[in-house]
C-alpha cells in the first residue's frame, strides 16, 4: 500500500507543477499561440505510449519464459494504459491539427502510424477476448505483443516514407534551445507522465490479482 | 527427424490435400477476381483514374485474398483433430511453422500467377515487368511469414476466421505501402534504381524480420 501512496502523492504533485508550468509560467510560442501548449501534453503522453507498448513486449517475453501470470497482468494492464494513451495522442493530435492545419485529421505519416499503432494493440486485446482458457490467453497475447512491438519501427518508416505533414521533432534541432523554460516545461511534464504511468500500473496490475484471487474463490466455493 | 524434411513433409501433404480438394485455390481466385471487379464498379470507367487507382486495387485484392487463404492454413487441421497429431509427431515447432509458410506460399503465388493477367486484361495494364513481379514475391513472402502464425493463434480461439483479418491486417500495413508504392512505380515504368530499390528494401526488410521473430515465437502459439 505505501508503494501507491507514494506514487499517488508524488505523481499528483508532479501534475500540479507541470500544469502550472504549461499554463502560466511558460511564454506562448510566437508563431503558433496558444495551441502550441499542447504539445507539452501530446509529446508527454506518446512518450508514455510507447513506453508501454515496450513494457508489453517485455513482458510478453517474460511470460514466455516463466509461465507466471503476474508477467501477463503487467503485460495487459501496460497494453491498456498504452492503448488509452495512443488514444490520447489522437486526440490531442486532432485538437492542435484543427486551428493549425485547419483539419482535424490527415493523412500524414505520424497520425496515420499512431492509427496503425493503435489498431494493432486493439487487436491485442480482441484476441484476449476470444480466449477463455487464462494460459492460453497470456500465451497468445504475449505472442501478439511481441510481433506487434516488432512491426512498430518497420510500420514508422515505410509511412514516413510515403508521406509527411507533421513539424519535424523540433527539440532535436534546436528549436527549444532557444527557450530554457520550455524545455524545462516540456521534461517536468514527461516526468509527471510517466509517475503516472507507474501509478496506473500499480493500480490496475493490482486490481487484475484481486479479479483473480476473487475468480479463484468463487471457483472454490462453486465446487463444494 | 531433421529440419528440412519435417518442412518439405508438410508443405507437401498441404499441397497434395489441396491439389485433391481444391478447397483453398478455386474459392480464393474467385474472390480475388470478385474484388478486381467490384472496385471496377465502385470506381467507374475513367481510364485516367483506373490507372491511378489499379495498384491499390491489385494489393487490396491479394491482402483479402491472402487472409482467406491463410485461414485455411490451420482450420482443417483442426476439424478432424489433426493438429493433434501434427504436434504429436516428431518434427520441431519450427518446421511445422516453415512447412505450413511454404504451403501458403504456394497457393498465394498459384492465386496471384492467375489474378495478375486478369487485372492487366481487365484495367488493360502491363504487368509483365520484372520490378512487379519481385515486388509480389517479396510482399507475399512477408504476408505469409505474418500471416502463418497468425493463423496458427486465429485457430485456437473462440472467433476463429474472424480474428485472422483482425490481428493481420494492421501488422502487414508496410507490406501493403511497399508493395502499392512499388508497384504504382514497376506500372508507370520506373527501373531497378532510386525510390523503386527503397521500397524493396522496405519489404526485403520486413520479410527478414518476420522471418526471423515467429521462427521464435511461433512454438509457443502451437503448444497444447
Amino acid at each position: 500500500m505505501l508503494r501507491l501512496k507514494i506514487l499517488l502523492v508524488a505523481s499528483t504533485l508532479l501534475m500540479l507543477v507541470a500544469l502550472f508550468m504549461v499554463f502560466v509560467s511558460v511564454p506562448t510560442d510566437a508563431g503558433q499561440g496558444v495551441i502550441q501548449r499542447i504539445f507539452y501534453f501530446h509529446v508527454p503522453v506518446a512518450w508514455v505510449a510507447f513506453f508501454a507498448f515496450f513494457i508489453t513486449f517485455v513482458a510478453g517475453i517474460v511470460y514466455l519464459t516463466n509461465r507466471s501470470q503476474k508477467w501477463d497482468m503487467i503485460a495487459s494492464a501496460s497494453a491498456e494504459i498504452g492503448l488509452v494513451f495512443t488514444t490520447l495522442i489522437l486526440i490531442t493530435g486532432s485538437i492542435w491539427a484543427r486551428p493549425v492545419w485547419g483539419v482535424w485529421w490527415t493523412w500524414d505519416a505520424r497520425l496515420t502510424a499512431s492509427l496503425v499503432l493503435w489498431l494493432i494493440y486493439l487487436s491485442y486485446f480482441i484476441i484476449r477476448s476470444y480466449i477463455s482458457d487464462e494460459d492460453r490467453r497470456a500465451r497468445f497475447a504475449a505472442v501478439v505483443g511481441i510481433i506487434g512491438f516488432v512491426d512498430v519501427p518497420v510500420v514508422a518508416l515505410s509511412i514516413q516514407l510515403s508521406r509527411t505533414q507533421h513539424p519535424p521533432a523540433m527539440i532535436f534541432q534546436g528549436g527549444l534551445a532557444g527557450s530554457m523554460s520550455m524545455l524545462a516545461t516540456l521534461l517536468v511534464s514527461v516526468a509527471a507522465f510517466t509517475v503516472l504511468y507507474a501509478l496506473l500500473m500499480e493500480v490496475r496490475v493490482r486490481i487484475k490479482k484481486d479479479e483473480r484471487e476473487i475468480k479463484k474463490l468463487k471457483e472454490a466455493c462453486a465446487d463444494e | 527427424m531433421r529440419f528440412w524434411p519435417c518442412v518439405l513433409a508438410i508443405a507437401r501433404k498441404d499441397i497434395l490435400a489441396e491439389l485433391r480438394g481444391r478447397e483453398i485455390i478455386s474459392s480464393v481466385l474467385v474472390f480475388a477476381a470478385l474484388v478486381l471487379v467490384i472496385f471496377n464498379f465502385a470506381f467507374g470507367q475513367d481510364a485516367e483514374l483506373m490507372r491511378e487507382v489499379a495498384p491499390g486495387i491489385l494489393w487490396v485484392a491479394f491482402a483479402f485474398a491472402g487472409v482467406l487463404a491463410l485461414n485455411r492454413a490451420f482450420i482443417p487441421e483442426k476439424e478432424e483433430n489433426c493438429l493433434e497429431g501434427l504436434l504429436g509427431c516428431p518434427a520441431p515447432r519450427e518446421a511445422i511453422y516453415t512447412g505450413k509458410a511454404l504451403g501458403s506460399l504456394a497457393f498465394m503465388l498459384a492465386v496471384e500467377i492467375v489474378i495478375l493477367p486478369v487485372f492487366a486484361l481487365l484495367f488493360n495494364i502491363d504487368v509483365f515487368r520484372p520490378q512487379l513481379i519481385a515486388t509480389t514475391l517479396l510482399a507475399t513472402i512477408g504476408f505469409v511469414a505474418v500471416g502463418t502464425i497468425f493463423s496458427a493463434l486465429a485457430v485456437n480461439t473462440r472467433a476463429r476466421e474472424m480474428v485472422l483479418p483482425i490481428l493481420f491486417l494492421p501488422v502487414v500495413t508496410p507490406v501493403l505501402i511497399a508493395a502499392v508504392k512499388a508497384s504504382a512505380l514497376s506500372l508507370a515504368g520506373s527501373g531497378w534504381g532510386g525510390d523503386m530499390l527503397q521500397w524493396l528494401l522496405i519489404l526485403l526488410a520486413f520479410d527478414a524480420i518476420f522471418l526471423v521473430v515467429p521462427f521464435l515465437v511461433f512454438p509457443y502459439a502451437l503448444e497444447e
